[in-house]
């Protein structure tokens, strides 16, 4: 089980400083989550890195195609020293989706944010190189959108309807 | 007319050099074009994703007992840990409590495949500096393990290994006595390596000062593992945020102080002897529990059947067809879960929609996240020790490309 931080105490933290930027916070099994407006989420993050989140576990996208807003990226942070984590996501619905760069805060989110760039196509402003990672140069498309296919895409002899998402 | 000194009509020139790709039996396939001056090297510049192999996207077309077979393959020095971290996290999006024995057994096999992950890379350390004679002396004991792992699931490298819920099959009586064996041998081969190498003069001149990094520099690189432990902070997942009854157990977290090729190289020798230490105390407390049978949760409707009630029994027939294809309730919801792997904190982020498949799933590969401090690491270094440093990093490419 993990430790994080009381989910009152979470909420009044954020929402001293970022009033209506947050859009909700709850908590899931044993970590705290904000939902953050898409323009504020940097500042936020430079604000909780301020409070001791100094630490960036893991940042990647997601894509919910049926939703209101489709695309998100989801931020883990970690405070070593009082062993808390927190989890903050950030949705919007441009195309290509934007978001701010972390890479001058945490330099692990370079490869990262490749990443998500690489799978989802999210464009980072402030990335010093946003280049493919994983996959081929020449590839088309971005293969973690849940509209690419996983089989072969010349192939229409399949169908997924008993078996498939 | 003025005299022309040579720097005049030198012009200094920089050389690209690709380091590699090289051959998956090194390392895996990795590839660095750098730019040298002399051997000196200015700056690297990582290619990688040779072997990407779209895991996360295969997750989700897979029912959760079938993302498994995925995970071996992603840190293949020590998959039984990333076998048990995928588990962990659907029982902990489930809700299923195990049972003590089934979590001390898990410990055993996390403990057995720490050993053996650092055996490889410590050993690859002497063979990357020139000393072929350490590998041969212990790469025999991580053969040993990898019978232990035959004996307990039949596979040996990718051991898809317990199940959701518990463990596929107790513990064979062969299995115990190849465990005692293994703990009888590995100190002595262990010193023997220790002997060879910890207090060597030319392998103390060759790994310190060679890669290092600061704890700081470490921190906003993300690392974890081991590699951070080097640099000085003591952050182990099995003290933090303990899983499988770890809290249970009496252990230390080794530390360096310079985070340099030495350094992880004497955290991993040192983990190697925790690690025995923790197998010990597991095989100790499942001597004093009262239940000595039991290998899997209660759930049935996660827990696969035996094959042979299967055949002989109603409900285990119907809960066997469930499983296989998908039919059981999985719970809403997201949820984190990580464990200390063979080279940091490997986590599992799994959003489930109730459907048959993971809506999402993301894995925090801990090699992805480190190997972007590479080129910092050895910038300004020579070029033999670009290599050392990757060795002494465990960077293991199935973890790195997915």
């Amino acid at each position: 089980m993990f430790q994080t931080i009381e989910i009152a105490d979470f909420e009044n933290l954020l929402k001293e400083k970022f009033s209506d930027k947050i859009l909700s916070a709850e908590t899931h099994y044993d970590v705290s989550v904000a939902t953050i407006e898409h323009h504020s989420i940097k500042d936020v993050i430079v604000f909780l890195k301020e409070q001791g989140f100094t630490f960036l576990t893991s940042c990647h996208g997601m894509h919910f195609p049926d939703a209101k807003e489709k695309f998100g990226m989801v931020y883990h942070l970690h405070d070593m020293p009082r062993n808390l984590r927190i989890r903050l996501k950030t949705f919007t619905n441009h195309e290509p989706p934007t978001f701010p760069s972390l890479t001058d805060i945490f330099p692990s989110a370079n490869w990262m944010e490749r990443e998500a760039y690489d799978f989802f196509g999210f464009k980072f402003t402030g990335h010093p190189d946003l280049r493919r990672i994983l996959n081929m140069d020449s590839l088309e498309g971005w293969p973690m959108r849940k509209e690419f296919p996983l089989e072969d895409q010349a192939r229409f002899d399949k169908d997924d309807k008993m078996f498939g998402r | 007319m003025a005299v022309q000194t040579t720097s005049d009509i030198i012009q200094k020139e920089y050389q690209t050099l690709n380091l590699g790709p090289t051959h998956p039996a090194t390392h895996g396939i990795f590839q660095n074009v750098l730019k040298m001056d002399g051997e000196i090297i200015v700056s690297a510049e990582p290619t990688i994703g040779y072997i990407h192999r779209a895991f996360e996207k295969l997750a989700e077309r897979r029912p959760y007992g079938q993302i498994t077979p995925i995970t071996d393959r992603l840190n293949y020095c020590s998959s039984p840990i990333n076998n048990m971290g995928w588990h962990m996290t659907v029982e902990k999006l489930a809700g299923i409590k195990l049972p003590k024995r089934v979590e001390y057994l898990r410990v055993i096999v996390m403990e057995l495949a720490r050993i053996a992950d650092h055996i490889i890379c410590n050993s690859v350390i002497g063979v990357d500096s020139g000393a072929m004679t350490g590998f041969l002396y212990v790469f025999q004991y991580r053969e040993h393990i990898y019978e232990i792992y035959e004996e307990l699931c039949g596979a040996r490298l990718t051991t898809n290994i317990g199940r959701i819920g518990g463990m596929e099959r107790d513990f064979s009586q062969t299995a115990w006595l190849k465990i005692e064996k293994l703990l009888e041998e590995l100190p002595k081969g262990l010193k023997e390596f220790e002997n060879l190498l910890v207090r060597n003069r030319i392998f103390m001149d060759r790994t310190i000062k060679c890669g290092p990094i600061s704890a700081e520099r470490a921190l906003a690189y993300s690392f974890t593992g081991p590699n951070l432990r080097a640099a000085g902070v003591d952050y182990d997942v099995r003290v933090m945020n303990p899983y499988s009854s770890y809290e249970e157990f009496d252990f230390i977290i080794p530390i360096g102080t310079n985070g340099d090729t030495y350094d992880r190289f004497m955290v991993r020798e040192q983990e190697m002897w925790e690690s025995m230490s923790i197998i010990k105390q597991a095989m100790q407390k499942l001597d004093k529990l009262e239940d000595k049978t039991s290998i899997h949760a209660d759930v049935p409707e996660f827990y696969l059947p035996p094959k042979d009630e299967v055949y002989n029994n109603m409900e285990a027939l119907i809960y066997h067809f469930k499983i296989v294809m998908g039919e059981t309730e999985v719970p809403k919801g997201e949820v984190y879960h990580c464990v200390e792997g063979g080279n940091g904190e490997l986590g599992y982020y799994l959003m489930s929609d109730g459907g048959r498949t993971p809506y999402r799933l993301h894995m925090r590969r801990p090699c992805f996240i480190y190997y972007q401090a590479y080129p910092e690491m050895i910038k300004g270094a020579m070029l033999s020790d670009a290599i050392l440093t990757m060795s002494s990093m465990n960077v293991i490419a199935g973890e790195l490309d997915a």
